[in-house]
């Protein structure tokens, strides 16, 4: 299991559109993929679940990712925090 | 709309609720009280036989749920544009997610009892967690949850899309998303009545270019209306009438009869120009934030769009849209006016309109707003820049900053510029080079310095609604100082001869896009004072036509001179209704507008 601790570049945190290139990528890996925010922990790879997060820009996650590839999930996800979402 | 004597004998009270005009019209019918349809959902056992064909159930009704979506969606995009209808893909993202679908099936499973039961508990969970949110963008996400949730219920219970309507009908409900407005204007609507929502909600977008009255914000319209309930609705003072009395059956009759008589009058004028009788032309032009309006300016014979908001792309957003996004909305635009001109006003968010994450700040409307926000976020500027200047190839594209107050600003807003067009050049995609650009005057502080910012610019153009606000330092949403908000405050007056003669100095053209652009009763000063172009709601056009036309300009600026010298707003407004009653008296001023 990897946990990695990311805080959100992007201006509009996670709205709808970065909340589904979230859900994509996650998609992509094996890997369970949970997201922990304050108290709330829901599933990175439920769109309805990343939706719920109220994540503005500055708060901070914890992500957690648990399987065969989850150095490669971690990376590909944690990269997309850093790039803001590619945002504009 | 003939009396009705049963209504009065059977003691039935006329009840009058006041709500906003959000599209205006009038319409006198029966109520429809469209309760969202929310299906009941009962807790049933199932056997674990039943459980496969349960769940073959619950994909039936999602697979249905999507069909519908797509739809909605699609006519969305045809009425409404790509880009708003993003809305409606979000939530057919959900039906699709594996992770929410995949937990209802295991539950209906596990605790064997039925699908609807499963999946309104299941998403009423995520929906209980949005709404214990702080802020509105999460409860508006709660709300299209819902919209979502029902819509998989309903197909689940088997039940029909309802969006049929028996016979016309007005309808009164809590809320109406742009699903609900769109599949209702299929049907003979006579006109929305919503308890919540303001004027720039999407319904209310909607049903202006849908040509619908509709009245919003009424509060609890819905607890008080029931479905045949005869109403009356009065889309330009904002309020529904229940059970009208004779008396306002009769009346509202005969300001329909007015406006439909006075518009017939004016569009005899739709292709005259807006010229005095001693030839002096005004340029009349639209302040749009659609290009679905442009049809509408189109019948009432406009030149052209004096001011395209172009923030009503970020309505419901939460992301700046990207530049091929704007040059898709801005190119319609430009297209669809040509050869006419449009004028694109770079996104004017904060104060009262809210950019996509934007910051919560003690006083917004002196905050990080307009240009401000534009400089501080070049990405951002650049983005729009490029994409209003690739939408400029016919040349009848100019470019307008808003909430301006010192010169470095326009003097950054065009090194900007050049950089856009720079790396458009660069890329070597087209675009007008000697494109027109112009400032927003409605900081005090840029009114003082109009001839200088002139000296930068191609033309200047007045923007009332701040400039008052800033220069009398009142808040007119706030009642308690809302009458001191005076229009015709000698100030103010003197304000706008001063912006009007800087421009002049200048050798530019200055304009005004304010609401006071739109008043007939400022017509004749404004004409007077030397006004250039003004930008008003298509809706005004053929009156302030009409008075232009009725009014030599010598008289107007005698008369002028003469408003200069009252020194109290009482002596020039009551000075100037009585230039216009006696002048153009075929004009419904305010009272009669009951705006």
């Amino acid at each position: 299991m990897i946990e990695r601790a990311v805080i959100i570049r992007n201006r509009t945190g996670l709205h709808t559109r970065p909340a589904a290139t979230l859900v994509k990528t996650a998609a992509r890996f094996k890997a369970e993929f949970f997201i922990q925010k304050d108290s709330l922990e829901i599933n990175g790879k439920s769109i309805i679940g990343v939706m719920t997060l109220a994540a503005e820009q500055g708060s901070t996650l914890t992500l957690r990712f648990d399987g065969p590839d989850e150095a490669e999930a971690a990376a590909a996800i944690v990269q997309l925090f850093e790039s803001g979402f590619d945002e504009q | 709309m003939s009396n009705n004597p049963e209504t009065a004998l059977s003691g039935q009270q006329e009840i009058i609720l006041k709500g906003v005009a959000a599209a205006h019209g009038i319409a006198i019918g029966p109520a429809y009280v469209y309760s969202k349809h929310i299906p009941r959902v009962e807790t049933k056992a199932i056997a674990p036989g039943e459980v496969e064909s349960e769940i073959q159930r619950l994909r039936t009704a999602t697979a249905r749920a999507e069909k519908e979506l797509q739809k909605i969606l699609r006519f969305a995009e045809m009425k409404l544009g790509a880009q708003s209808a993003k809305i409606f893909e979000a939530q057919i993202m959900i039906l699709g997610d594996t992770i929410l679908m995949g937990a209802i099936e295991q539950r209906i499973t596990k605790e064997l009892k039925n699908a609807e039961y499963i999946v309104a508990d299941e998403i009423s969970k995520y929906r209980q967690l949005m709404m214990a949110a702080p802020d509105e963008y999460m409860h508006e996400r709660a709300h299209e949850l819902d919209d979502v949730m029902n819509r998989i219920i309903r197909n689940v219970q088997d039940q029909k899309l309802f969006s049929r309507l028996e016979g016309e009908s007005i309808v009164v409900s809590e809320t109406l998303t742009s699903a609900d407005t769109i599949i209702f204007s299929r049907n003979q609507v006579l006109g929305y009545a919503t308890d919540l929502g303001g004027v720039t909600s999407h319904a209310a977008i909607l049903s202006r270019s849908l040509k619908i009255p509709a009245v919003v914000g009424l509060r609890n319209a819905t607890k008080q209306i029931r479905t045949g309930d005869l109403l009356a609705i009065d889309g330009y003072a904002g309020t529904i009438a229940i059970n009208p009395s004779a008396t306002t059956k009769e009346s509202l009759h005969q300001k329909a009869q007015r406006f439909k008589e006075f518009e017939e009058r004016l569009a005899e004028l739709a292709g005259l120009p807006a010229m005095t009788p001693d030839r002096r032309t005004i340029e009349l032009s639209s302040n749009i934030e659609s290009p679905d309006e442009i049809e509408f300016l189109r019948i009432q014979g406009s030149a052209g769009v004096g001011l395209y908001r172009t923030e009503s792309l970020l309505i419901g957003k939460d992301s700046y849209p990207t530049e091929d996004e704007q040059f898709e909305t801005y190119g319609k635009v430009a297209d669809g006016l040509f050869p006419d001109a449009v004028i694109f006003r770079t996104f004017d968010v904060g104060g009262d309109k809210l950019a996509p994450g934007s910051v919560q700040e003690e006083n917004p409307f002196l905050g990080w707003r307009g240009i401000r926000v534009m400089l501080d976020r070049p990405d951002l500027f650049l983005n729009q820049l490029r994409a209003i200047l690739r939408a400029s190839t016919r040349k009848n594209v100019r470019i307008m900053f808003p909430m301006v107050s010192n010169l470095w600003e326009v003097r950054r807003a065009k090194i900007l510029l050049d950089q856009a067009k720079g790396e458009l050049r660069g890329l070597g995609i087209p675009f007008d080079n000697r494109i027109k650009i112009g400032v927003m005057i409605e900081v005090p502080s840029a009114a003082v310095m109009a001839e200088e910012i002139a000296a930068e610019v191609d033309f200047l153009s007045i923007g009332t609604n701040d400039l008052i606000q800033y220069l009398l330092a009142v808040d007119r949403d706030n009642a308690a100082v809302a009458h001191l908000f005076q229009q015709f405050n000698p100030a103010v007056l003197r304000s706008i001869k001063h912006i009007i003669e800087a421009g002049h100095r200048r050798g530019i053209w200055v304009g005004m896009c304010g609401e006071m652009a739109g008043d007939p009763v400022a017509t004749v000063l404004l004409v007077g004072l030397g006004i250039d172009e003004l930008s008003v709601g298509p809706t005004f056009l053929p009156e302030i036509k009409k008075i232009v036309r009725s009014i030599k300009l010598k008289d107007a600026k005698r008369i002028a001179e003469k408003v200069l010298a009252f020194k109290t707003e009482e002596e020039i407004k009551e000075y100037l209704s009585s230039v216009v009653k006696n002048k153009v008296p075929e004009i419904p001023l305010e009272e009669e507008l009951g705006a």
